[in-house]
Formats: C-alpha cells, sequence, structure tokens
C-alpha cells in the first residue's frame, strides 16, 4: 500500500534518501473514510430534530439534511468499494500526491493566509484582541511579496501599505462595511473624525 | 402595438435627458466596478446607493438603480473569467467555462462573450419586457410550491453530468452542498439545526458566498500556486493579449451561437419573473440547457465558449425579468428588486397594475432606460476589456496576494462575521484537496445556492398535499417540467443500459481483440 509517510521534511519538498509522500490512491482512500466519518455525523446531527413525518407539519426539521447525509454516507461508500476493487483513475493512481518541491509553496501560502485571519480578531490565546484587518493584509502581503515572491523592497512596500488603503477606501468610507479593527481601533478614530468633517 | 412603440417612444424621451443619461453611465460604470467585486453584486450596490437617489426626481432614481443592477449583472462575470472567482450567485455558472478560457490565453475571448451575451440577454428580455409585461406576471403567479420544487429539481438535472465521470463523487458533491445549505435555523419550526460544536456562527446558517470563495477563491489560488511553482514561479494567470481585431474576431464567432444566446435570454427572462427563483437558477439551468444541446458536451467546463454566453444571456434577461412582477404587481422577483421595490414605495409610487396608467412617464422612461443602460454597459465593458487584461499580465506573486485580500474581505462583508472567513478558509483548503483527488465542486456550490429555495419547496408541498409524492405530477405547470426533469435525470443511465441489453459493449470489445 502506498501509505509513505512524509514526516515533517516533507515540507521542504525536496526528496532525500528514503523520503516516503502520500500516494494520491492513500489520499483517495483517506478523503473516503473522512468524509464517510464526516457524513454519519451530519446523520447524528440532523437527528436531533424530527427525521420521519411529523403529523400536522410534515416532513421534520431534521429529514431534508438527515436523507441527504445519508446519501452522502452511500456515496463515500460506493467511493471506498471503487478504492479496494481498484477501479477509476484515481483509485489507481500511485503517483505522488505532491511532485517533489510542489508542496513547500501550497503550504506556506495556506500557512500564511491562515497566520492572517488568526491575526486579524485574536484567536482568544492570552486575550490578544488581534490586530484587525489593517494590521494583519500589511504583514500578509508584505510576506508573501518579499518572502514567496523575492520582490524588491519598493515594489514590496508600496504593495503592502497601497492595498489596505484602498481596501480601507472602498470598504469603511464608499460602502460603509466596517472590517475588524482589533486593537487598532484607537488609530482609526481620528481618521473616521477627519472624514466625517468632510 | 402602436400605442405601445408610442409610449416607448416617449420613454426614450425621458431616459435621454441629460441627467437621466448621466445617471445611467455612472450606474452602469459603478454596477460594473461592483458586481466584479468578490462578496459584492447588485444588492449591495442598490442598497448602498439607494439614499444618494433622494437628490434626484423618482424617474432618475430608478433608472439609476436599475442601470447599477445591469451593470453589476455584467461585472460579475469579470471577476468569474480573470481569477475564477464568481463576483456573484448569478456568476457562478460563467466559472466553469470562463476561466478555462482565460487559463488558455484567450481570457479577451470569453470577457467579449459575456459582453456581448449580456447585451443580446438584456435586449431580448426587454422587448419581451416591453410587450409582454402583464400576461407573463399572472403566469408566472400561478406558480406555487410544487412548480418551484419541479424548476429546481429540472436545474439539478441540468448539471447532473457536469462534474467529472464519477458518478459517486459527483453525487457526494451535490449532497453535502445541500447539507451545508441546511445548516441554520429550520425554516418552518425556526428550530437550531446543524449547529456543529455550538458554535454561534452557524445559527445564521453558510452564506453561499463563504463557500464559493473558499473552493473558487483560494482552493483555485492554492491550485495556481501550485501550477506556478512547477512552471519555475514564471506563470501568470493568463497569457492573455488585447488587440481590436481579436475583439472584432471574436465578436464574428460569436455569431454561431446565436441559438444558445436566444435559448438563454428566453429561460433566463421566465426563470427571473418567477417569484423567489430569479437570475441564479436561470443562468444554472441555462448552462446544464446549452451543455445538453451541444454536439459537443465534454469540451464544457474545459472552455467551451458557449458556457459562458448561455448563463451571461441567462442572467442579464433574468435581471429584467424579476423586474416585471415588480412593476406589474409588486412583487420582487429578486434581493436587488426588493430594494428597489422598496424605493418605489419611498418615492410615492404605488407599484401594481395600475402604475402603467398612473405614472406612464416612469414606467416608459424606466423601459426605455433599460435599452439604453444596455448599450452603455455593452460600451463600457467592451472599453474596459484592455484594463482588465493588463491586470491579469501582472506577476503572479503580486496579484496572488491582492486576490487573496479579495477573498478574505469579500467573505467577510456579506455576515460582516470572521467565523465565515475562517469557514472559507476550511473550504478552500477541502476544495483544493477534492480538486487532486477529481471530486467535482461545482455541483456543491450549485446545491448551496439553490438548497435554500429547493427545501422549502419540497416541504410545503408535502405538507398541502399531506405527504403525497404525485402532487408534483398533477399540476399543469409542475407535471411536464418533472418529467422532464426525470428524463434528464436518467439520460446519462440509458447509453449504458442499452449497452448491456443489446451487449454491443462486449460486441465491440471482441472486435478490438
Amino acid at each position: 500500500m502506498g501509505w509513505r509517510l512524509a514526516g515533517s521534511l516533507a515540507i521542504s519538498g525536496r526528496p532525500f534518501i528514503g523520503q516516503k509522500t502520500m500516494t494520491v490512491r492513500t489520499a483517495e482512500l483517506l478523503m473516503g473514510l473522512v468524509m464517510a466519518v464526516l457524513s454519519a455525523y451530519f446523520m447524528w446531527k440532523s437527528a436531533e430534530l424530527p427525521i420521519f413525518w411529523v403529523k400536522g407539519v410534515g416532513p421534520g426539521g431534521g429529514a431534508w439534511p438527515f436523507w441527504l447525509s445519508a446519501a452522502m454516507l452511500a456515496s463515500t461508500i460506493w467511493i471506498l468499494f471503487k478504492w479496494v476493487r481498484r477501479v477509476g483513475p484515481v483509485a489507481t493512481n500511485e503517483d505522488p500526491l505532491f511532485e517533489p518541491g510542489m508542496f513547500t509553496p501550497v503550504a506556506m501560502v495556506a500557512l500564511a493566509l491562515t497566520g492572517c485571519i488568526a491575526l486579524v480578531e485574536g484567536i482568544g490565546i492570552g486575550g490578544f484582541k488581534g490586530i484587525g484587518f489593517y494590521g494583519a493584509l500589511p504583514l500578509f502581503i508584505f510576506f508573501y511579496l518579499k518572502v514567496i515572491g523575492s520582490h524588491t523592497w519598493v515594489s514590496t512596500i508600496t504593495t503592502a501599505i497601497v492595498v489596505p488603503v484602498l481596501t480601507f477606501v472602498f470598504f469603511e468610507v464608499l460602502l460603509q462595511i466596517s472590517l475588524p479593527k482589533g486593537m487598532t481601533e484607537p488609530l482609526f478614530l481620528p481618521i473616521f473624525a477627519f472624514i466625517y468633517s468632510l | 402595438m402602436m400605442e405601445i412603440i408610442s409610449l416607448l417612444g416617449h420613454g426614450f424621451v425621458v431616459a435621454l435627458q441629460p441627467l437621466n443619461l448621466v445617471l445611467i453611465i455612472v450606474g452602469c460604470a459603478f454596477g460594473l466596478f461592483i458586481g466584479a467585486m468578490p462578496g459584492l453584486g447588485s444588492v449591495n450596490g442598490v442598497a448602498i446607493l439607494l439614499p444618494l437617489t433622494f437628490l434626484v426626481p423618482p424617474d432618475g432614481a430608478i433608472i439609476f438603480l436599475c442601470a447599477i443592477y445591469y451593470g453589476a449583472m455584467y461585472g460579475g462575470a469579470i471577476s468569474s473569467i480573470m481569477l475564477g472567482i464568481p463576483g456573484a450567485s448569478t456568476a457562478v455558472a460563467t466559472t466553469f467555462d470562463g476561466r478555462p478560457l482565460a487559463k488558455q490565453g484567450l481570457a479577451d475571448k470569453a470577457l467579449t462573450a459575456a459582453a456581448v451575451a449580456s447585451f443580446v440577454g438584456g435586449s431580448i428580455s426587454v422587448v419581451l419586457f416591453t410587450f409582454f409585461a402583464p400576461p407573463l406576471a399572472h403566469i408566472a403567479l400561478t406558480f406555487g410550491s410544487q412548480e418551484t420544487f419541479a424548476l429546481m429539481l429540472l436545474a439539478f438535472a441540468t448539471f447532473v453530468g457536469l462534474g467529472g465521470d464519477d458518478i459517486a463523487k459527483t453525487i457526494f458533491s451535490i449532497c453535502i452542498g445541500l447539507v451545508l445549505a441546511a445548516v441554520g435555523l429550520d425554516i418552518i419550526t425556526g428550530r437550531p439545526r446543524l449547529i456543529f460544536g455550538d458554535i454561534s456562527g452557524f445559527m445564521h446558517g453558510i452564506n453561499f458566498l463563504v463557500l464559493a470563495i473558499g473552493i473558487y477563491g483560494i482552493g483555485e489560488m492554492l491550485w495556481t500556486v501550485e501550477e506556478n511553482a512547477k512552471a519555475g514561479g514564471k506563470s501568470m494567470l493568463s497569457e492573455a493579449v488585447i488587440t481590436v481585431d481579436r475583439i472584432k474576431n471574436n465578436v464574428i464567432e460569436l455569431m454561431g451561437t446565436w441559438k444558445t444566446m436566444l435559448m438563454g435570454s428566453l429561460l433566463g427572462y421566465f426563470v427571473g419573473i418567477l417569484p423567489a427563483a430569479g437570475a441564479t437558477p436561470g443562468s444554472l439551468m441555462a448552462y446544464g440547457f446549452a451543455k445538453q444541446m451541444s454536439k459537443h458536451p465534454e469540451t464544457f467546463g474545459k472552455g467551451n465558449i458557449e458556457g459562458v454566453v448561455a448563463p451571461e444571456t441567462a442572467n442579464n434577461a433574468a435581471s429584467t425579468g424579476s423586474m416585471l412582477p415588480m412593476m406589474t404587481l409588486g412583487i420582487p422577483g429578486s434581493p436587488t428588486t426588493a430594494i428597489l421595490l422598496g424605493g418605489m414605495v419611498i418615492w410615492g409610487l404605488e407599484p401594481g397594475p395600475r402604475l402603467f396608467t398612473s405614472n406612464p412617464d416612469f414606467v416608459w422612461g424606466l423601459i426605455a432606460s433599460l435599452y439604453v443602460a444596455n448599450l452603455f454597459a455593452l460600451i463600457l465593458n467592451i472599453l474596459f476589456i484592455p484594463a482588465f487584461i493588463w491586470v491579469l499580465k501582472m506577476p503572479f506573486t503580486i496579484l496572488a496576494p491582492i486576490i487573496l485580500t479579495l477573498c478574505l474581505v469579500g467573505g467577510y462583508a456579506p455576515t460582516q462575521d470572521m467565523h465565515d472567513v475562517w469557514l472559507m478558509l476550511i473550504f478552500g483548503l477541502v476544495g483544493y484537496l477534492m480538486r487532486k483527488l477529481d471530486y467535482p465542486v461545482a455541483p456543491a456550490v450549485l446545491a448551496i445556492v439553490l438548497g435554500p429555495l429547493t427545501e422549502p419547496a419540497l416541504r410545503q408541498s408535502l405538507l398541502i398535499s399531506g405527504g403525497d409524492p404525485m402532487t408534483f405530477f398533477y399540476r399543469p405547470y409542475s407535471g411536464p417540467i418533472m418529467v422532464i426533469a426525470l428524463i434528464l435525470l436518467l439520460l446519462p443511465a440509458l447509453p449504458p443500459l442499452y449497452r448491456m441489453v443489446t451487449g454491443s459493449g462486449k460486441k465491440k470489445a471482441s472486435d478490438s481483440a
């Protein structure tokens, strides 16, 4: 079976002697199992409301999602059955899920994005209130352009400033949609006072 | 007929007044921009600018708002094609073939097709609006929950073949979309349902944009990051070029899609009239029908121009269609027309059949302004194509963080809850993995859009009939629609069944051996 575990070094994306990477076939099995568990969980959650006919009310509140989740479960069983029988291009594909060197960039972007969202409002650790969109976005753009893209300082800093400023003008001023500001909120009070005085 | 033409002529006099003309152009440009922003659509534009309209007379106000509505319908296609992120639910279907075309370096072709198709859909529907308003509105009013469910089933049936060849994965994708659409409060009893981990953010349900931006925005960007890494960091979002000759050739090539345009316009217009349906199901159904009608259905989803033309004609036709019950009956056909209706009431106009006689200047001025708005939206859209192409030519590592920023803000804007931004990230990661493993993701997005319409229609119908499923077949409109939907659903199973019965598959195999 193609269960060749990567270990922490797989994140580097560079193949090395003895490195083990997950195959597409193994990923298909894992995805099928996770989705089957998810379907069962959806069924269980749906069953908190009636799932059959309720006299005078019609189909119970949980019926629609319950039976759809049951169909989800049935289709995952079908997918897993095909995996066991080795039917279809994915279930027979023994290639690595990520080609050498491809995992690192994807993981870096995903982690940067996760970090950016966590910084916006904080994640409740140590009472950290977050630095809001206008604090997190410049950091995210800076990281992407400088670390991932290796752009010049000028284009990095220009983009990291211009994009949040345009976002502010468009959303806060024109559309009046307030984005979370976290602990940077007091910094915006004089800006809003100035805008509303115009 | 002559009377209508004379009234329409009078309407053009109103629409072409300098102030109204300026309002049309500004409205179209603003709508185009707001429609192109992920997470924002015509409803946002109309709602935000409604207070501004009190500065101008009612005629000018409604003309301005309708121009925004039209402009946004055009604009929705722009981000679908260029970035693969649907600007609004009405532009979801445009992504399926618009994005692959852009990836093949044919973004100009897709953008021209979207603009021209929008113009054709808008124009045909305005002509229908002019001549057949009241009778169509009355037919639409006879539609009940059975007809709505039958129409939704028809919409699902038309896109059953939308995913890959793996039927199990397609069914899984549709079902998970429908289940996610059911999260929140039970629509009939009002009890909380599927509140995972008792997290309060699930109480307001899952906005379709959260799933759409997650899958098509973040998931697509992760996919492109991987592609970019394979190309040694040299790839762009699209290698498109643009010249006047290319645009001319694109327009000439579009002449060959007139059947699809006509189908999309008529279908979109009628679905748009139906209360609670609107442009989204209309565009999805048009896409499905275009695929069913095509001689090469296998090219859909890979960059078939008809896959752009069909939804774009339909969503513009539907936006005109949804104004019909608003004007003639006082019933809005979509969230945007609900706001327009509110505006009309504030301006002292009473929507309904009498509006045509009590305020002919207003009604015919509005209808004429739809013709004018349509033309200006087309011109603006074509003029902006070089600018859109220029954006696509920016280095990927500069464009990617800007697009991801748009995704984050676009995911936050509809509900203004960070919970949705987290959900969007999760959907993006899962969507990316699903795509790597050949799970079709489009049916999930379509299902979460149509789910909130399908479930209430099914439950109401069953409740009214005492649980009799045949209720869908007894009624004059829902019966035929159900039969067509079931035929379309079973159609993909027929060729394998035929082969099984006749044994031709075995014969072929033995022949080739």
